[in-house]
């Protein structure tokens, strides 16, 4: 160990000022930290509590994101092998080559080869992420003389999860660029952003490329469609509705004769159950199907007071409050109406979005009966967007940026309300 | 009542005059540095926007739509085979909006001098704001009646009130950001608004 450290410190000498390398004096102290920071300890008595730094709070995170990461590899995998099992081609693409050059079987009960197919899918999206990304942070520490901060790691874990499989790689690179700079770098990086950085390289993928990142066919990684074995996701299901029958197997019908269309019909009769959905074994963005790993991921974070609680209940009584207040409404034409809360809590990205994109604590707001009440509003909005919203298949991503907007106007007002309480305290 | 309301609601949210169709650019960013600025500006945007819209609506319902003099005794039936005067709308409105606004400065001058304070510089300021005008123009092109050109006008207020704000709290909050510095004012304050506009797309393709 004192070698290698005595090796780094060696070459601190190179990247002094006025040393030739001195302008890469970014990736030196990247290094440095990484591998060596924190290195000093106190002496004596210690007054540091806690000795949380941005680092430990950023690796923490990502730590709570590995159960997704792991997931998914394994669904991807697992789906892939699934749609190949009932027909579907496997994808045109080196991924299958690779694959028949190992003479691998696409056998979706083996858990290690689904695994492993579903990492040649998922790694490739990450390491791109990782690399443009990184390349983008390095430019701006390198040009501002800022240092390289972890919560990069943060952004680039994130992204790959809310990602289709089928993503094309250079896509990938222009989002993560793009939430890069224009979501950070340009308000001075880490900790003075305004917007979650991943949420804003997803929302530009999906606003420039909406052909890659929604529909029917992007989810899972093999050749899908009408025709064949489908794609579309339990959400999209629900979206479009089945008819609804009754007791007997009758279809109800409406005053006017057409028959009543119903989304919890539509669940109940596709194949995945409630527990699919809440492990996560169903087609969707490759890291945010799973409810049961978001919830260890949550653990993690709550535990270590990483992720604020308040904002995951909010989103919670949130979409439970909107979610019951249109089932009670109903609605013959939009058959999403009648489904009901459990069911929107496994759907789609609320879990993932709940847990880990509405929690950052730099774009939520700083005040406890903030961070409440942005939580609930987003969990309301979630639900409005998904189920009132014909032009998004899900809500979460724009409800989170819709309410980032709004945070810091949220602490301000926390803020207003104690200036005018301790001021009437004091009067008195 | 219902129609009254989706009215209100498209007003605010899905069709944000500020970040939906960018008017009124000039005074949402020159008056967004402080939220209490931002808070005056916004009652000021709501207050002439709910008074301008309804009497631009009388303006062209009752002298400038095509047949609209039939109303006049003894010659309106002459009067109402004129061609639409129409193409005086421009000029009418803008002239409206700029007499309201004066006669409601002294009124509040005169009467409610606590609001005319409050209000101060915004009143005279926001004469010439084109999210006043277009709001007009769209309550025209849409074929609005009184009432509903009054819910109109209040609710494309409020949603400029509550963009301008929201800007504000951003941008106060940004004290502590390290913005490089050809972006400094009003280039971050532009990518602030795009990217603000992203989060208000959220209501976009609502039918109401």
């Amino acid at each position: 160990m004192q070698f290698l450290r005595d090796l780094h410190d060696k070459q601190a000498k190179l990247f002094e000022k006025g040393a030739p390398l001195e302008k890469f004096y970014a990736l030196f102290e990247a290094h440095d930290t990484i591998v060596f920071t924190p290195g000093h300890v106190t002496k004596g008595a210690s007054h540091v509590r806690d000795a949380l730094d941005l680092k430990r709070m950023m690796i923490t995170v990502v730590v709570a994101l590995a159960p997704c990461m792991f997931m998914a590899m394994y669904n991807t995998g697992f789906q892939a092998f699934l749609a190949i099992e009932a027909g579907a081609l496997p994808l045109d693409c080196w991924q299958t080559v690779v694959w028949q050059l190992l003479t691998l079987s696409f056998n979706p009960t083996n858990p290690l080869t689904c695994l492993l197919y579903g990492a040649l899918f998922y790694l490739p999206v990450y390491v791109v992420t990782l690399a443009a990304g990184g390349l983008a942070e390095v430019v701006f520490a390198i040009i501002r003389r800022h240092e390289i901060s972890e919560g990069f790691l943060v952004t680039s874990a994130l992204l790959p999860l809310t990602l289709a499989p089928t993503v094309p790689l250079w896509q990938v690179a222009l989002a993560v660029i793009f939430g890069v700079v224009i979501g950070k770098e340009v308000f001075g990086g880490v900790g003075m952003n305004i917007w979650n950085p991943a949420l804003l390289a997803r929302a530009f993928l999906f606003f420039a490329y909406p052909a890659q990142i929604s529909g029917d066919k992007v989810w899972i990684a093999a050749q899908t469609g009408p025709d064949g074995y489908s794609g579309a996701t339990l959400l999209a299901t629900a979206f479009y509705g089945a008819e609804k029958v009754d007791e007997a197997g009758e279809v109800i019908l409406t005053k006017s004769g057409e028959p009543v269309l119903s989304g919890l019909q539509a669940i109940s009769d596709s194949a995945w159950s409630w527990w699919d959905a809440f492990f996560g074994l169903m087609p969707g963005s490759m890291g945010e199907t799973s409810a049961l790993f978001c919830l260890l991921g949550a653990a993690v974070l709550i535990f270590t007071k990483i992720g604020s609680w308040r904002t995951m209940a909010g989103c919670l009584v949130g979409s439970f409050c909107m979610a019951g207040l249109l089932n009670m409404i109903g609605s013959d034409s939009n058959p999403f109406f009648d489904v009901p809360f459990y069911w929107h809590w496994v759907l789609g990205g609320f879990a993932f979005a709940a847990v880990f994109m509405a929690t950052d604590p730099q774009t939520s707001p700083y005040t406890d009966s903030g961070k409440l009440l942005y939580g609930f509003c987003i969990g309301v909005l979630g639900i409005l967007i998904r189920i009132i919203n014909p032009a998004y298949p899900e809500g979460w991503m724009l409800a989170i940026l819709f309410m980032n907007t709004f945070a810091p106007l949220m602490d301000y007002a926390a803020k207003q309300r104690n200036i005018k309480r301790r001021l009437a305290r004091h009067a008195a | 009542m219902q129609d009254l309301i989706n009215i209100l609601i498209k007003a605010v949210f899905v069709e944000n005059m500020a970040l939906a169709f960018f008017l009124g650019m000039c005074t949402f960013i020159a008056c967004s540095k402080k939220v209490e600025t931002a808070i005056g500006l916004g009652f000021a945007v709501v207050f002439v926007l709910g008074i301008t819209v309804p009497i631009n609506n009388l303006i062209y319902k009752c002298l400038l739509q095509e047949g609209a003099l039939a109303w006049v005794p003894f010659v309106g039936d002459r009067l109402a085979q004129f061609d639409d005067l129409a193409f005086l709308g421009l000029l009418c409105y803008i002239g409206s909006i700029a007499a309201t606004v004066q006669l409601l400065e002294m009124f509040l001058d005169k009467y409610v001098p606590k609001l005319y304070v409050s209000l101060g510089v915004f009143l005279p300021l926001i004469t010439v704001n084109c999210a006043i005008l277009g709001s007009t123009l769209f309550m025209v092109e849409r074929d609005y009646g009184f009432v509903e050109s009054t819910f109109f006008g209040v609710g494309s207020g409020i949603g400029f009130a509550l963009a301008v704000v929201a800007l504000a709290a951003i941008r106060e909050k940004m004290t502590y950001s390290n913005v490089p510095d050809g972006l400094r004012g009003l280039g971050i304050t532009f990518i602030v608004t795009g990217l603000m506009a992203i989060g208000f797309l959220c209501f976009g393709g609502i039918q109401l």
